[in-house]
């Protein structure tokens, strides 16, 4: 009697197992999905966009993943990807290796604008900082709140992993390539660097506007001289705001069909209307 | 023919009848899948070591790697800059790419070792009460808590420590970083205790009840016969019960991940921030091109890893034949 059940119950798994395999490579043929992949600064936008988009046009799929720009970028290098978005340029290097595997040139789209905000703690009373002085405390130079005019209290910087494209964006333009403190927290994700800064009335963090919540956005200026500046809609859009940068599309070669009719839509009025929409700033003005 | 159902399984004289027939085989297939289960187990574990083991392999012998990343600089202190004193420093994404092993060792060691002084001695406590101590309502309790911790996804553990141990240790202790070895160290605790407490659970409750009764019969008091004869009896089993945790903590990804400020400082301090080895290859792997040499140190540190707890297994298994060999001799 045992012995039959043992033999049910492997022929009932077999047979699961055999069902489990019989699909999977026909089914979705018809409707290949887009996939879009890349910058967690950009997943929020490119969800967005693709929500509004599929709403528009149903029977389509966009598949919208993040992981990081350089995540993005590997997965264009490797095919894993119709389009990649990016916080960052691609590299030269990068560039070169689509040439090589694809036979194709990248096809670089700026698509939005984001304005990379510092943060700190509510309780914090700092005015503003001028970006000399941001590059000193993240190249471990400051150490201590006393020195940029404010109580005496340790600094604690939190940044991003070195996947990210706002830990290479804030490394090419802020630190001006040189390399970050050791002390440097790294957290995976700005979300969580939100978190960490406001718990923690000394520390000091860097992300997109879009996140900006339970923390302060200190003005920054751009020496000792000029003014300081919020980020804001205006400020990035006429480049007074001094960290400010593109986010980007990247397709091999030009794009075509369904990935082209998405990127036009994109650029087009209701796309970009959406970037204010999650905190972003349009890339074309009219 | 014979009567009763104890019939041997190579009967050739006899024709048997077809239930029985189908039983047998029934039972072979089941030895067959069961012995292939085990061989998939072991076959996929040797895969793995070749996958790693290939694409960390380019770090000894790849004269492209090797210039950014040879055996020397993994592991000996580097001058990075002319007149700077030599150092040792991960810093992957630079100009001069650094790839000093020895702070996101020392981060590693740091936090394991806190966690196993944090968890084993809990956690072996915990099971010596269950088993011997607790009465049976306080024991149906206390287990299945225990065991569901250890069904806790690592990615809650670690927010709970970034957002409510984190803010308690530094609101109590006031230390100038809140993500530490030491809360990283609880955190991990909590996924090392489960283990520990499950399997040194089962050691004590195999000692033989005649132990005990032995023991209360020449008058030991019931401390006595748990603390001098239960627990050096179940020795072997709550060593490795330790082994066990010892290897989850090195290998736990996510909860250092979060809490542990991921910073690689090279300092033994407690509650400065580390970098593990585990949650470097997490936050650094999924950027990278294959084949650079980032990649490959990647790679190298997954072998080493590997290695690693393949050596205190090693080291722990031998230990634990020791004492048993040394618990049998006694008697």
């Amino acid at each position: 009697m045992r012995n039959r059940c043992v033999v049910l119950m492997l022929v009932s798994a077999l047979a699961v197992a055999l069902s489990g395999c019989g699909r999977g490579p026909d089914s979705g043929e018809q409707h290949r999905p887009v996939t879009v992949k890349g910058s967690d600064t950009m997943v929020i936008l490119a969800q967005s966009w693709a929500e509004n988009y599929m709403k528009e046009h149903p029977g389509l799929t966009i598949q919208v993943t993040g992981g990081g720009s350089g995540v993005g970028i590997a997965a264009l290098i490797n095919g894993g990807t119709d389009i990649c978005n990016a916080s960052r340029p691609m590299k030269p290097a990068e560039k070169n290796q689509v040439r090589s595997r694809h036979g194709k040139d990248v096809k670089e789209i700026p698509v939005a604008l984001d304005g990379l905000a510092i943060y700190v703690s509510e309780s914090n009373p700092i005015q503003s900082l001028t970006e000399p002085q941001i590059k000193s405390i993240y190249t471990g130079k400051i150490t201590n709140w006393r020195e940029l005019g404010g109580k005496d209290a340790r600094l604690v910087a939190y940044g991003r992993e070195n996947s990210s494209g706002t830990y290479q964006f804030f490394k090419e333009h802020v630190l001006n390539n040189e390399d970050f403190a050791r002390e440097v927290q790294t957290l995976p994700g700005t979300g969580a660097i939100v978190n960490a800064v406001s718990k923690d009335p000394a520390s000091i963090g860097y992300g997109g506007i879009a996140y900006a919540s339970g923390i302060r956005v200190v003005p920054v200026r751009k020496d000792e001289k000029s003014e300081a500046v919020s980020p804001s809609l205006a400020t990035v859009k006429t480049g007074q705001y001094p960290l400010s940068r593109n986010l980007f599309f990247y397709t091999i070669g030009e794009p075509s069909g369904e990935v082209k009719s998405f990127i036009d839509w994109v650029l087009d009025r209701e796309g970009q209307k959406l970037c204010e929409a999650v905190g972003y700033y349009p890339i074309i003005q009219k | 023919m014979r009567s009763s159902g104890v019939l041997p399984y190579h009967s050739e004289v006899m024709p048997l009848p077809k239930l029985q027939r189908i039983g047998i085989l029934s039972d072979r297939f089941a030895a067959f899948i069961i012995k292939g289960s085990a061989f998939v187990a072991i076959l996929s574990l040797i895969l793995i070591f070749v996958f790693i083991g290939k694409e960390a392999l380019p770090v000894l012998t790849s004269p492209e790697v090797r210039s950014e990343a040879s055996l020397s600089r993994l592991f000996l202190p580097q001058v990075h800059h002319a007149g700077e004193a030599a150092e040792f420093s991960w810093q992957p994404i630079s100009d001069v790419p650094k790839y000093s092993l020895f702070p996101l060792f020392i981060g590693t060691l740091k936090v394991t070792l806190i966690a196993a002084l944090i968890a084993i001695p809990l956690a072996v406590a915990a099971a010596l009460y269950t088993s011997e101590f607790a009465p049976s309502w306080a024991r149906e309790t206390i287990k299945p808590c225990i065991e569901v911790l250890a069904g806790i996804p690592s990615v809650v553990v670690g927010f709970f420590c970034l957002m409510v141990i984190a803010s308690w240790l530094q609101g109590a202790f006031g230390w100038t970083y809140r993500l530490n070895a030491l809360t990283a160290g609880i955190g991990l605790s909590l996924a090392v205790i489960p283990i520990v407490y499950t399997v040194s659970e089962d050691a004590f409750s195999s000692v033989p009840q005649a132990f005990r009764e032995g023991s209360i019969a020449m008058g030991a008091s019931s401390w006595q016969t748990a603390s001098r004869v239960v627990l050096p009896a179940a020795m072997p089993g709550v060593l490795a019960a330790c082994i066990l945790g010892f290897g989850r903590a090195i290998g736990e990804t996510m909860i250092v991940l979060m809490a542990s400020g991921n910073a690689a400082v090279l300092s033994w301090s407690p509650v400065d921030s580390i970098r593990t080895f585990s949650a470097t290859v997490a936050a650094e792997l999924g950027e990278l091109v294959q084949g650079s040499p980032h990649y490959h140190v990647l790679f190298f540190i997954g072998a080493f890893l590997f290695l690693l707890t393949f050596v205190i297994n090693l080291i722990g298994r031998w230990w634990v034949g020791r004492l048993q060999k040394k618990l049998q001799g006694a008697f």
